[in-house]
Formats: C-alpha cells, sequence, structure tokens
C-alpha cells in the first residue's frame, strides 16, 4: 500500500523495552476503588446509586447527561460507601465528584445477555449500546465513542483507520493489547466497520512494533481489515498524521476528519466495543503502562477503572529510586501529577515515574532563531513566531501565525536546543484565549440583558407617559365638550 | 518534587552551546590546515580574536546587567570569534582582530539585544566594518609559507608579526586570485593571459593559496559543511542555493563572454564563497525560518556575491553580500511561511474533495 508522509516530526527516544516484554498482568483488586464521575469529555455523568447501596461489577453507577456524556459503571462488586470529592486525575489536582466502592472481593459481574449475533444488530443499535457500555476513546482523549459513530453517521465514511501508533514513548499498551488479544480487536474492529458502513478499515501500527503487526495480521486474514506498519516517527499516533500518512489526506482547518469521509479510533477501543457487544462487558478497566527508571519491575496491568496510581506503582515493585517526576500519560503529552494518590480513569494510558536523568531538566535560553523547531512541526506552524507573539503579550498575534492549528505535540518544545517551553506558551495561550472569549460572551449576554432592561424600562416609562397624555387628552376633551355644553345651553338659554 | 512542569516530560540532547560546539568541530580541519599554511601569526590572531570576544562579552553582560554565567557558556561568542578570525587576512596585526572582535559582540550582537535578536551577521558585521575602516590592513595578503618550511616565522617571530607589526623580509606578498584577477581585467587584459600560470584548480581545491584562512581549502570547508548537514545543525537549502546563486550566472556569463568573465571553478572554488555559504549565510539568527524563504534567501546572496564580484568596487562580495541578505531577512520571513496543514497556502481552510472525486 501507498504510504504518504506527514511534514516534521521528530524521533524521541523510545525507552518501550523497559515494559513491552512482560505479559499483561491483573492488577490484584485493591480494597477501594475511586469512580470519578468525569472521565470523558463532556458532560459529567450523574450517578444513579446512594451510600450503602451493594453494587455489582457492571453495574450501571452513573448514567450520562445530555449529547456529549458517557455512562460509569461499577470496575467490580461491592458497597457504595462515600460519593464526594476526590483529587483527579489532573495537574491542578482539583477535587472532582467521585464514588468511592468497597470491594466484597467477589468480583461479581452483573449478569446480562449478550445478543446472540452482533454483527445483526443495524448500525444505530451498535452505536446506542457502545454508548451504553460507557467506552470513551482509550488512545487518551477520551471522547465518546457513540458521539463518535453517530456525527460519522452523518458524514459518508469510506474509510475505518483504527490507529494503533502508539507513538509516545514508554507506552506499549497497546502494543501489549495487539499482541495478546488481536483476535478480540480485529473482531471489534469489523463490528465499528459494520456500523459506520466504511469500506476499508486500516490499521496503522508503528514499525518499531513487529510482534503486534504479526499478531493483528494473522488474526486479519481473510477479514476487510487490513494492517499497514507506517514509520515509528512521532506523533504518528495524532488523528490528522495518522490520516494523512494512510490517505494522503488532510483535515481541513476547524474541521473532522468525518468531512473527508475519515473515522478514527484507537486499537484499545475496538477492544472495549468487542467485549461490549460480544460479552455484554461494559468498560470498567484498561490497560495501563506502568514505566519509567524509577519502576522496579515495569510492565502492563489490567486496571479496574478507578484503582489508584499508588496500587499500580506497588504492584509493580514501587520505586528503585525517588523519582524527579510523576507523570500521568505518555512523556510528550501527558501531565505532571504531585501524588500518586489519584484514581485511574478511562483515559489514562500510562504512569510514568522519571528518574532526574530522564527528564533532563535545563534552564530555558533565549531564542536563537535557528528554526530546529519549524523544522519539527507536524503542522507547518512557526513555533518560534508564536512564542514570541505571546511572551510579548499578545496571544492573538499568535493566533494569526496559527495557535489555533497546534495540536500541542510537542515536537517543537522537545527539538528546541534553547530548551524553551513552547508547548507550555501555547497551552496558557489557548486557555488565556478560551477564558477571553467566555468572558466576552458573558459580557455580551450581560449586555444583552441589560440592554433588554433598559429597553423595557423605557418602554414602561413610554407608555406611562403615552397614558398620561391621553388622560390629559380625555380630560381637555371631555373639559371642552363641557364647555360647549355649557356655552350651547347659554345659546339656548339667550335664545329662549 | 519540583514544580508542575508543562509537557513533554522528555527533550532531545541538544543545547545551544552544543550546536555551537558542533560548528567549532566543523570549522576546526580548515582552521588547523590555514595555522599550517601561515604559521604562528595566523595561530596568534586566532587567539586574541577568540579572548577578546569573551572579555567583551562578559564586560557588556555585567554592565547591562544580564545573566552572565549561561551566556557566556553558550559558546556564541567564540564561534562569532572563530568566524571573524578566519576572514582576516593570516599575518594582520593584533589590534585588527580586537577591534573586529569588539564591534562584533558589542556593536552587533549585544546592542541589539544580545544572543537571537541580531539582525546582521556579527562576524560579517565585524568584516566589512574593518574593510572600510582599514582598506590596506584588510587586503595585505601573503604567499603561503607553511610552518613546516625554512622559511616560516618562529614563535617569538610571530609574535613580532602579530604585537609588533614587523614583517620578515622573505615574506613574499601576494594578492588573492579574486583581487588579482579583478585589477587585471581593469587594467584590460584577457583573461588567459591573467590566468596563463596562476590558476591552479587544484591547489585552490586543496588550499595552496593567498588569502585569508577561511579562505583556502575549498575541500575541508566543504567536508565542515557536510558535517553540520549531517548532524542537523543546518539544512542543504542555503548553502546549495548560495551556490547556484554564484555558479548559474558564472555559468551563463562565461558562455556569453569567455574572454572576459572567469568559469564556474573559479567562482566557486575562489575566495570564501564556501564559507560564507555553508557556514556564514546559514547563522540561524539572521537567516529565514521556512524552506522557501531558505532557498530565496541563498540564491540572492550568491547572485549578490556575483555581482559584487563582477562589477563592484571590491573583488570579494561574500560578507556584502550576506549582509544585505541579512538585513531582507524580516521581509522573506513574513512572505515566506510553511504551509498550515489543513489549509492552503494563503492560510484558508481546505475544501473536502467530494466523493469519486479522487
Ligand atoms: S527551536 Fe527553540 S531556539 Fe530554535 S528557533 Fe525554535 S524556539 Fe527558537
Ligand atoms: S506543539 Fe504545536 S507548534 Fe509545537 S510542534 Fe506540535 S503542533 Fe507544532
Amino acid at each position: 500500500m501507498k504510504l504518504f508522509k506527514f511534514r516534521g516530526g521528530v524521533h524521541p527516544e523510545g525507552r518501550k523495552d523497559l515494559s513491552a516484554e512482560p505479559p499483561i498482568r491483573s492488577l490484584p483488586l485493591p480494597e477501594r476503588l475511586f469512580v470519578p464521575m468525569q472521565q470523558h469529555i463532556g458532560a459529567a455523568a450523574k450517578h444513579q446509586v446512594a451510600v450503602g447501596d451493594h453494587v455489582k461489577k457492571g453495574q450501571l453507577l452513573a448514567a450520562g447527561v445530555g449529547m456529549v456524556s458517557a455512562p460509569v459503571h461499577a470496575p467490580t462488586s461491592g458497597r457504595v460507601i462515600a460519593i464526594g470529592d476526590f483529587p483527579a486525575p489532573h495537574p491542578s489536582g482539583l477535587p472532582v465528584a467521585t464514588l468511592t466502592i468497597e470491594s466484597d472481593g467477589d468480583d461479581a459481574w452483573l449478569e446480562s445477555e449478550p445478543p446472540a449475533d452482533p454483527f445483526a444488530l443495524s448500525p444505530e443499535e451498535i452505536a446506542t449500546r457502545v454508548g451504553a457500555a460507557g467506552i470513551v476513546g482509550l488512545g487518551g482523549a477520551a471522547f465518546p465513542s457513540a458521539v463518535k459513530l453517530n456525527l460519522s453517521r452523518r458524514s459518508e465514511i469510506r474509510t475505518l483507520i483504527m490507529n494503533g501508533g502508539e507513538c509516545e514513548p514508554y507506552l506499549t499498551c497497546d502494543d501489549r493489547l495487539m499482541r495478546e488479544r488481536a483476535r478480540e480487536i480485529v473482531e471489534g474492529i469489523r463490528l465499528i466497520r459494520h456500523a459506520t458502513g466504511a469500506r476499508v478499515a486500516l490499521v496503522g501500527i508503528e514499525d518499531n512494533k513487529p510482534e503486534a503487526i504479526a499478531a493483528m495480521t494473522a488474526a486479519a486474514v481473510g477479514s476487510e481489515v487490513k494492517v499497514v506498519a507506517v514509520p515509528a516517527m512521532y506523533p504518528m499516533g495524532s488523528e490528522k498524521q495518522l490520516i494523512q500518512v494512510l490517505t494522503g489526506q488532510e483535515v481541513p482547518a476547524g474541521g473532522r476528519a468525518a468531512d473527508i469521509g475519515v473515522l478514527v479510533h484507537n486499537v484499545g477501543t475496538a477492544y472495549a466495543v468487542q467485549q461490549a457487544l460480544c460479552h455484554a462487558r461494559p468498560l470498567v478497566s484498561r490497560i495501563v503502562t506502568v514505566s519509567g527508571a524509577a519502576i522496579v519491575a515495569p510492565g502492563n496491568l489490567e486496571v479496574p477503572i478507578g484503582a489508584l496510581a499508588a496500587d499500580l506503582v506497588h504492584a509493580c515493585g514501587g520505586f528503585r529510586e525517588t523519582p524527579e517526576r510523576l507523570v500521568l500519560g505518555g512523556p510528550m503529552m501527558g501531565t505532571q501529577v504531585t501524588g500518586l494518590q489519584i484514581p485511574i480513569v478511562k483515559g489514562s494510558s500510562g504512569v510514568l515515574a522519571l528518574t532526574r536523568k530522564e527528564v533532563e531538566a535545563n534552564q530555558p535560553g533565549p531564542c536563537i532563531r535557528c528554526s530546529t523547531c519549524v523544522r519539527a512541526c507536524p503542522m507547518g506552524l512557526l513555533p518560534l513566531e508564536m512564542a514570541a507573539r505571546i511572551r510579548a503579550g499578545d496571544p492573538a498575534g499568535a493566533v494569526d501565525w496559527g495557535l489555533k492549528d497546534c495540536i500541542a505535540c510537542g515536537s517543537c518544545s522537545y527539538v528546541c536546543p534553547s530548551h524553551i517551553p513552547l508547548v507550555h506558551y501555547f497551552n496558557h495561550a489557548k486557555g488565556d484565549l478560551a477564558a477571553r472569549e467566555r468572558l466576552k460572551m458573558k459580557n455580551e449576554a450581560t449586555k444583552k440583558l441589560a440592554d433588554e432592561r433598559n429597553e423595557r424600562m423605557a418602554r414602561v416609562v413610554r407608555e406611562r407617559e403615552e397614558a398620561a397624555r391621553q388622560r390629559a387628552a380625555r380630560k381637555a376633551a371631555a373639559e371642552l365638550a363641557n364647555a360647549a355644553a355649557k356655552k350651547a345651553a347659554e345659546k339656548e338659554e339667550v335664545a329662549a | 518534587m519540583t514544580p508542575i512542569v508543562h509537557s513533554p516530560h522528555a527533550h532531545a540532547a541538544t543545547s545551544v552551546s552544543q550546536v555551537m560546539a558542533t560548528v567549532m568541530l566543523a570549522l576546526t580541519p580548515a582552521t588547523l590546515f590555514g595555522f599550517w599554511l601561515y604559521g604562528w601569526p595566523a595561530i596568534n590572531l586566532w587567539v586574541v580574536s577568540l579572548a577578546v570576544a569573551v572579555l567583551a562579552e562578559a564586560a557588556t553582560l555585567k554592565i547591562m546587567a544580564r545573566p552572565v554565567r549561561g551566556a557566556l557558556f553558550d559558546g556564541s561568542a567564540l564561534l562569532t570569534a572563530w568566524l571573524l578570525a578566519l576572514s582576516l587576512p593570516p599575518w594582520a596585526p593584533w589590534w585588527l582582530a580586537a577591534l573586529g572582535s569588539l564591534f562584533a559582540i558589542v556593536i552587533a550582537k549585544q546592542v541589539f539585544g544580545g544572543l537571537g535578536q541580531n539582525l546582521f551577521n556579527p562576524a560579517m558585521a565585524a568584516r566589512v566594518m574593518l574593510l572600510i575602516s582599514f582598506p590596506l590592513e584588510m587586503t595585505t595578503w601573503l604567499a603561503p609559507m607553511p610552518i613546516t618550511s625554512a622559511a616560516a616565522p618562529g614563535y617569538l617571530q610571530g609574535l613580532a608579526i602579530t604585537f609588533a607589526g614587523v614583517t620578515p623580509a622573505d615574506a613574499v606578498s601576494s594578492a588573492t586570485l579574486l583581487g588579482h584577477v579583478k585589477t587585471d581585467l581593469g587594467r584590460g587584459f584577457g583573461l588567459d593571459q591573467i590566468l596563463a600560470g596562476i590558476w591552479q584548480p587544484l591547489d585552490m581545491l586543496w588550499g595552496q593559496r593567498g588569502g585569508s584562512l577561511g579562505e583556502t581549502s575549498a575541500v575541508l570547508l566543504l567536508a565542515g559543511g557536510l558535517i553540520l548537514i549531517a548532524r542537523r545543525v543546518i539544512t542543504w537549502h542555503i548553502p546549495l542555493a548560495m551556490l547556484a546563486g554564484v555558479a548559474l550566472p558564472a555559468l551563463l556569463a562565461h558562455l556569453i563572454a569567455p574572454g572576459h568573465t572567469p568559469g564556474l571553478a573559479y567562482h566557486l572554488l575562489s575566495g570564501g564563497l564556501i564559507l560564507g555559504a555553508f557556514f556564514i549565510a546559514t547563522d540561524p539568527v539572521s537567516s529565514p525560518n521556512s524552506t522557501g524563504g531558505q532557498l530565496l534567501f541563498g540564491f540572492a546572496c550568491g547572485l549578490l556575491t556575483w555581482i559584487i564580484r563582477t562589477w563592484g568596487g571590491y573583488p570579494e562580495g561574500v560578507a556584502f553580500a550576506v549582509m544585505l541578505m541579512n538585513a531582507a531577512n524580516p521581509v522573506i520571513d513574513r512572505y515566506f511561511k510553511p504551509r498550515i496543514y489543513g489549509r492552503d497556502r494563503k492560510g484558508a481552510a481546505l475544501v473536502p474533495a467530494k466523493e469519486g472525486a479522487k
């Protein structure tokens, strides 16, 4: 198959060998699980259980609210012992609404019948079931998958692309999943293809994962699923870049992949879809890579949602040395966290404990305009110019240089010889702009309200004046009439 | 634990000082060859340039209350001084180098705001300043006198040449080839006549010729340039475009008037073209960011070099050409930007192709 190229890109040190070899292990069931209501993009789910309730594994804990949302299910059987705030897996560590479940140790599933033949289901029915299973994009973005399926049904999807790129260094959870559960993944892919009506399903896997490519190719024999080895290059696993490499097309700025007839899902998501449709199992666990030089025995764990990052590190032998930095996700786009008392959510792909040597923190220096960042940017942007505008306090100027097209992949920061935290600038500015936008909208709304109120007041005053005028006019008319009547009477008197 | 740091949490093993060190490493072979060719005076001159540049950098940083330590050790001052030393006549007096370094660091770099802010390449700005102010000292060339030859000055004699301006009697002054050809063409001689006996392409290639340190060995400089490309410090765009900018008009002119204009090899191997194309025009700060801009910039540098060599008042034009284009650089950067993914060249969002359009 002819492959295309994306511009720029970098070759970060993979460090995948740390965790790629040991098979996936199950995390020993923790005593307590902390299940946040918001694990996805969109509105937080609303809880349907009360403190003290006993729940079965897979039982609905919270229902999705509104158009873009996803339900949350019990990751094990046990008792709901608290509903309240708990630190979220987010750099701010801000608390979010969370259900605490005390495990009863049975890990007993809620009984439910899978459909006899999931391929006999209509596309709508598949999307509904995917939604009801609480499946979100497992590549990290955590966008509700059913919403994506439904949106795509409106545009004609020709190509389904399955993202097995896993271009982030350290992470091997997709790699292991593809090696060990290729048959299930392929079945999931075929179901998604069936739901979208796509003609072809391409699985893009970076060529640094030969075992995964072999396993997936073998599993795909005789199906309409085609496994394609793509060059290992960061950010191959970014939706826009993978589409470009496999189809030669670009997603229009401000548009969606569906606009060019493409739909992208992660291979982990395909596995979750297969579990939901063939076994009636909602999404209550995921594979997480635990790695970094500070971890004693790095590897991949199958983890119930809501387990604490500390449980995972413990299961991997704990720390070899005090880590310099803890990161949730991959090193290129993941977020730093300050502690391990935070729950694993559907979008968590990795827990990394990095040593001082690995993070190599250098003091930023001045920009030498070497344009290394320009050469690295996969979006064709000029990171140095955007950063210069932002530093000068002009985020709107940075937008003119393409800030809104930045995918925050970190390639530019990664290669900058002056160690300038470019992505930090960009995300900060994007946040700033969004806040300004909101403020503007709020101001406009307030202004509209105030205008309406003034308008109302003015109308009342006008009406009052009008009434007074009318009253005065009526009075005058009456007086006039009176006077005329009097005159007439007088005249009559005179005449008489 | 350190405070929250934004992603990425990994970094390529590069730094500004490493980039500068790579460039200096790439300059080393040609420089050593120049030392061998011109002996102790050349080494002295090089040392003076570098020492003065570092002192000047430290002093200005201190006066301007900028952080001294990091900026001083990034190697940029050393590199500037090194490039300047390579563009001076090897037996020039010490004060020429000192003045040049001082000007390059204080005026051309720090006054503009320090590393990354300068409009002009500091080394070339200094060279042009010296050329205009001290035309005699800047154009006094000597025939090569390899350090191993009997006639070469010893260490002490070298000090006397550099610091006391004593020129030994047996030193043969010699114009550079470019200078010689220019003068004689001006006098109305034919090209065959002029070049007979002095145009030795192989010597030019290896560097057996009169000129500044950095004008000598085309092969060694080219090797250094290729190291820079291989190490991804520079890309091929500017150097190749600049060579093409000289080569195309030279070829054309030579075809039209073979008797009066020197040919391709002469232009490519002469003067500071190779040094300029790979080490000077590629200075990141004062060259464009996009590949399109870089191609234009490089070609224009080359074309201007050829024009100055052919019609200008000076025999060599690399420094002037690069400086002229440095001045045009902000404009080039404005008009040449890479195409953004999902947008056309003008920045409008792409329109999705209709089904069946393929
Ligand atoms: S890589 Fe860094 S130093 Fe180089 S141009 Fe970009 S921001 Fe400036
Ligand atoms: S973070 Fe943004 S600017 Fe930097 S390389 Fe990625 S897309 Fe380009």
